[in-house]
């Protein structure tokens, strides 16, 4: 990869300073039939959902309710990822040109960069990369930090946040592409995702499909983390398998027998069948996966899936906005019987009605955190059904001896 | 046909005080905490009465009657 994102200085010397950021790709060319291009060129979104940019950016422009704005959403609440605030910390300038672009293509001239406060390399190398810009695109730029919560990321509360300082979803109608920052239509787009765009831009829709296969353009950032060497952040062409991402990150360090794949808002996997899979949106979604914002978790051997998935839980409980019913109690008490499940400490019933409550979850919520929890779980008990029961009926868990749960 | 219409609900404004599931109960239940679980699909013209009755009745406003195809 000659030309990709993580391309350029090794990332141990730090941001790409502007100077080095332009000898090595060029100006910024001009955002003509950019959108056009963009939807030839295959590129989708990268922070979760993966939805087609061309078609988003099409949204915000047809509106006629104000002069859109543009905010590039650096907010990563996922635990377990680190690509975004990688990715400013080291090619901030990527970024910038990506969100400099999208404005100019949906008729933008404010743009909102909006950091997590916890990631500090990335908001001091985003702002530091915003001082080097000239003066015309430094007065269309303003920098947001970000509260540290799991759903800050999530697009209306990132716009909730600009607007009235609480960065918790609202609900929708409206969408953010229909009234969003300031009451105006507002396009809401992960920073990784704009800074493909300003590859795109220049060297063109068809370079980037050569990068990835047919039906899955690009590159993209997957940050491999659990039983490897260490937690990485690496780069893969689309087409790759998971297997290809983990050994890329210097292979298992030990057996294991799942994966979560997206992250806490992915699912579990069998590892017989994840080594085989393509880190590709369709092709896991069509299997009942999803590849999130990029996320590969490989449980270790000695560590209890039972036990990971009511820790996660317990997490995404605690992070709900409580704003919803559904998600306030339902995740609440769901979180609280996998704990005693995890715990061996199940009261009779607690399995069934898990299960059961888990199924009452999805599409409940003004936001998607239940649906994810949701999602989680019910990976949880497809691969690892047999140490749910162990832990349920037999009140033992094959793999940790101890009871307590974190 | 008549448009064909479905219920709707702000999950944010409902605080579960459950009126509507007794005012159209054929189209909401309440899980085990007060909140309701609407059927999805199109409100058959027999039970329209009903569900306006309930969008009137919540006390916090939190229902709607939208068209099918709009979402949540």
């Amino acid at each position: 990869m000659s030309i990709a994102l993580l391309a350029g200085p090794p990332a141990a010397q730090g941001m790409e300073r502007y100077a080095d950021h332009q000898r090595r790709l060029g100006a910024l060319p001009p955002a003509t039939e950019l959108i056009a291009s963009i939807e030839r060129s295959g590129l989708r979104g990268k922070g979760g959902a993966a939805f087609p940019v061309a078609t988003k950016w099409r949204s915000v422009a047809s509106q006629r309710a104000g002069a859109p704005v543009v905010l590039a959403n650096g907010g990563e609440g996922e635990p377990l990822s680190r690509k975004d605030r990688m990715l400013m910390e080291q090619r901030p300038h990527l970024v910038i040109d990506g969100a400099l672009l999208a404005a100019t293509a949906v008729g933008a001239n404010d743009i909102v960069l909006y950091i997590g406060a916890d990631h500090a390399g990335a908001m001091q190398a985003m702002q530091r990369a915003v001082s080097e810009r000239p003066g015309s695109e430094r007065a269309r730029l303003r920098l947001v930090s970000a509260p540290v919560r799991y759903v800050s990321g999530e697009e209306t509360a990132a716009v909730h946040f600009v607007n009235a300082g609480i960065a918790l979803p609202t609900s929708i109608p409206p969408r953010p592409f229909e009234r969003g920052v300031d009451g105006r239509p507002t396009l809401v787009q992960n920073v990784e995702t704009l800074a493909h765009v300003a590859l795109i831009a220049r060297f063109g829709e068809e370079w980037y499909r050569s990068l990835g296969v047919a039906g899955a353009s690009g590159t993209t950032l997957i940050t491999v983390g659990g039983a490897v060497p260490q937690t990485v952040l690496i780069e893969i062409h689309q087409g790759m398998t998971l297997a290809d991402a983990v050994n890329i990150a210097g292979g298992i360090t030990s057996e294991s027998d799942a994966v979560l794949l997206g992250g806490y808002f992915g699912g579990w996997v069998e590892s017989s069948r994840a080594w085989g899979l393509s880190l590709d949106a369709d092709p896991l979604h069509r299997l009942g996966h999803s590849l999130g914002c990029g996320v590969v978790a490989v449980l270790p051997s000695g560590r209890c899936g039972v036990i990971e998935t009511a820790r996660i839980l317990a997490y995404l409980a605690h992070e709900s906005a409580r704003q919803c019913g559904p998600c306030t109690f339902g995740l609440r008490a769901i979180s609280a019987a996998a704990g005693r499940i995890a715990g061996l400490t199940s009261t009779p019933g607690d399995l069934e009605r898990i299960q059961r409550w888990s199924g009452l979850l999805a599409g409940r919520g003004a936001c998607h955190h239940p649906d994810g929890a949701a999602g989680l779980l019910a990976s949880a008990f497809a691969v690892f059904s047999g140490e749910f029961t162990l832990h349920d009926d037999q009140r033992r868990c094959s793999i940790v001896n101890t009871q307590a749960v974190a | 046909m008549s448009d064909r219409v479905t219920l709707g609900i702000d999950r944010i404004k409902c605080d579960g005080h459950g009126v509507c599931a007794d005012l159209v109960p054929e189209l909401i239940e309440l899980d085990d905490w007060g909140y309701p679980i609407i059927r999805s699909g199109a409100i058959p013209q027999s039970v329209l009465p009903h569900a306006r009755r309930a969008v009137s009745g919540c006390p916090t406003l939190a229902l709607r009657i939208q068209a099918l195809a709009a979402r949540r």
